[in-house]
């Protein structure tokens, strides 16, 4: 069936491409600008990827967003699962523990967790010299509401209880029911909280900057601060990024091969 | 003994005694249905069997052996569940096949065993298929093919026709009887639909507020029921309250009337019964004068007919119910004075205690 498009969904479509990509384009447009005459090149882009700091830095960041990844899933694919199962009267008292990393500025974040680990947990050097050790408890924190939301929607998506129950009745093990019938049925949506995490952790830059680390987003500032050509194609770059983790999320987002999976609604389980 | 026993089972939610102390004792290969309106405690009584929760109190034996703190994952038995147990990331083959390869069963002898219960459930063609891509009815086949799968002691099923279409349930219900017959399988079957316990069961135990109020085949929960509980949960049924008038001549008296009853033969003078009289039994006949003539007639006027195929349930004011002819029925239009025939022979009758509930006050539902 064809639909009518209004016209008036096409100027509103138009004013919203026009307030997204003239900004890109004229970042584009700057980024390809050279030296005193302003001629077109490609030099600021060769520039930033001649520049060993660049890789460096991605590379870097690429490391903590996936250290942060595994993390937060090892953490919260369980915590989630037993929060559905056992403790459901908690899930509400969840649910607003993680607003609560919206809600503390980065900068308190950052001197709290400080605070938190060389102070009272007398943590070693080494863990708070590290990015891979500090940086990335900072950013488990961060993704925190994101991974737990996007997870806490998947197990609504299920009769937790159902399954866990079946499967043990089948013989399984708790982890067998974890790996084998829970996890593949919250695939899609640990992915997106994977992603999402990807994306706050390339772009993280208060408490990295704060805590003196070198990440990817700290290394576009500090270009930014000298070279504004190179930093405009920086920007596109980290765009670009972004953009790559975003097709992921909607690639492994997609139905399985047999059709857009149906939820169906479960009857209400019988009083017991 | 039986080779499936529980003694004394008792659990609490609170204050609440979900289950107070129920012996069940089922033969191999018998088929029973745990029978009551929600809140009953036949899924807790279920749930205990399968091992999914823990009594505060009595035995579950299984042929011979205490299971009551073994694990559910190790105490053998297949349960289906009300609705949408497969594993969505499954096809209906590999749904079936998870207990088999829990068990460690080499791959061949896996598909074949997964063959032959989808060819014995009537989805032999479907076995590739995902349960989202597969009808209620058909979901709840594979769910008791994945349960028959591990060959368990016992067949534990929870209300599994309650999500289906009438006639899917209908058919599905023979069956699951005719598998259950064919494996010779101990199955314990829970519902809150009278129909659906009568047609398939054994015996069927009718539970209310944690404990069971008669056990027995099917056919005596129908015919003779032993509490008001049973009379009014199993079927429909006129239940009169009346005083022993005469207990030597089984006279009672009920609204006035006088009626004369052989089962009330035997009573105190003065104890409070309750008459029970199926509706096919009491017979319908337009009054000449608007009052009852003759001995043991009640009268009233005709409130509600309702059609029900192969016959017509006729409501009198009064409380009373008669199912009749749908011919029969035409004549008694609504507004109709008519009287009712209580026959003397094949009532039933039981005795009140002092302190039972008016009959008002019974909780019942889909009724």
């Amino acid at each position: 069936m064809k639909t009518r498009i209004s016209f008036s969904s096409v100027v509103w479509l138009f004013v919203g491409a026009v307030y997204f990509f003239v900004p890109l384009i004229a970042t584009l447009l700057f980024s390809l600008k050279t030296g005193p005459n302003y001629s077109y090149s490609l030099s600021a882009w060769s520039q930033v990827i001649h520049d060993q700091e660049f890789w460096k830095t991605v590379k870097l960041s690429a490391i903590l967003a996936l250290e942060s990844i595994v993390l937060s899933l090892g953490l919260l694919v369980p915590t989630a699962y037993w929060v559905h199962l056992k403790l459901p009267r908690v899930r509400t008292y969840v649910e607003f523990v993680t607003i609560l990393p919206f809600v503390v500025p980065p900068i308190i974040l950052t001197v709290g967790l400080l605070q938190l680990f060389n102070n009272d947990l007398h943590a070693p050097v080494w863990y708070l010299g590290q990015p891979y050790t500090f940086l990335v408890s900072a950013y488990v924190v961060l993704a925190f509401p994101y991974v737990y939301r996007s997870l806490d929607a998947g197990f609504r998506a299920i009769d937790v209880h159902t399954l866990t129950e079946a499967a043990q009745s089948l013989g399984a093990s708790w982890r067998t029911t974890f790996f084998r019938v829970i996890i593949p049925n919250v695939r899609q949506a640990a992915l997106s909280g994977a992603f999402l995490t990807l994306a706050i952790v390339m772009g993280e830059f208060t408490i990295a900057s704060l805590a003196l680390f070198n990440t990817f987003p700290v290394y576009i500032n500090q270009v930014n601060q000298e070279q504004p050509y190179e930093a405009a194609s920086l920007s596109l770059l980290s765009f670009l990024i972004t953009w790559a983790a975003m097709a992921g999320l909607l690639l492994v987002g997609r139905p399985p091969r047999s059709g857009r999976r149906r939820f169906l609604i479960v009857p209400a389980r019988q009083t017991r | 003994m039986g080779y499936l026993e529980l003694q004394t089972l008792e659990r609490h939610f609170g204050s609440v005694k979900a289950l107070n102390g129920i012996d069940i004792s089922l033969g191999e290969g018998e088929f029973l249905s745990l029978l009551g309106p929600s809140g009953c405690g036949k899924t807790t009584a279920l749930r205990l069997v399968a091992g999914f929760d823990r009594p505060d109190g009595g035995r579950i034996v299984v042929d011979g052996k205490d299971v009551t703190h073994v694990a559910p994952n190790k105490r053998d038995m297949g349960m289906v569940f009300q609705a949408y147990s497969l594993f969505p990331n499954m096809t209906a083959a590999q749904n079936v096949e998870f207990g088999l390869r829990i068990r460690g069963r080499d791959k061949g002898q896996r598909k074949g065993r997964v063959a032959e219960l989808l060819e014995l459930v009537g989805l032999g063609h479907a076995g590739d298929r995902y349960p989202h891509q597969l009808s209620g009815g058909m979901q709840q086949r594979v769910a008791l093919a994945r349960a028959l799968a591990i060959e368990p002691r016992v067949l534990l099923l929870d209300e599994p026709l309650s999500a289906l279409d009438a006639k899917v349930r209908v058919q599905l219900r023979e069956e699951i009887r005719r598998i259950q017959l064919e494996l010779g399988i101990t199955t314990l079957y829970v519902t809150h639909d009278q129909e659906e316990a009568l047609a398939i069961s054994d015996h069927v135990a009718v539970m209310y507020g944690g404990v069971i109020e008669q056990m027995g085949p099917p056919s005596e929960m129908y015919t003779a029921p032993k509490t008001a509980f049973v009379a009014e949960f199993i079927g429909t049924m006129n239940r009169l309250e009346a005083q022993v008038v005469d207990g030597s001549a089984g006279e009672v008296e009920h609204a006035g009337t006088t009626l004369r009853i052989d089962a009330a033969r035997g009573h105190a003078n003065g104890e409070r019964v309750l008459i029970l009289i199926r509706p096919e039994a009491l017979e319908l006949r337009a009054a000449v004068d608007g009052s009852a003539q003759g001995a043991n007639m009640l009268s009233g006027e005709v409130l509600t007919q309702t059609f029900l195929g192969p016959v017509t349930r006729v409501k009198v004011a009064g409380g009373l119910i008669s199912d009749m002819s749908t011919a029969g029925a035409a004549a008694l239009p609504v507004g109709a004075h008519v009287v009712a025939r209580v026959p003397e022979e094949g009532v039933q009758l039981l005795t009140l205690p002092d302190d039972a509930p008016a009959l008002a006050e019974l909780a019942l539902d889909d009724q």
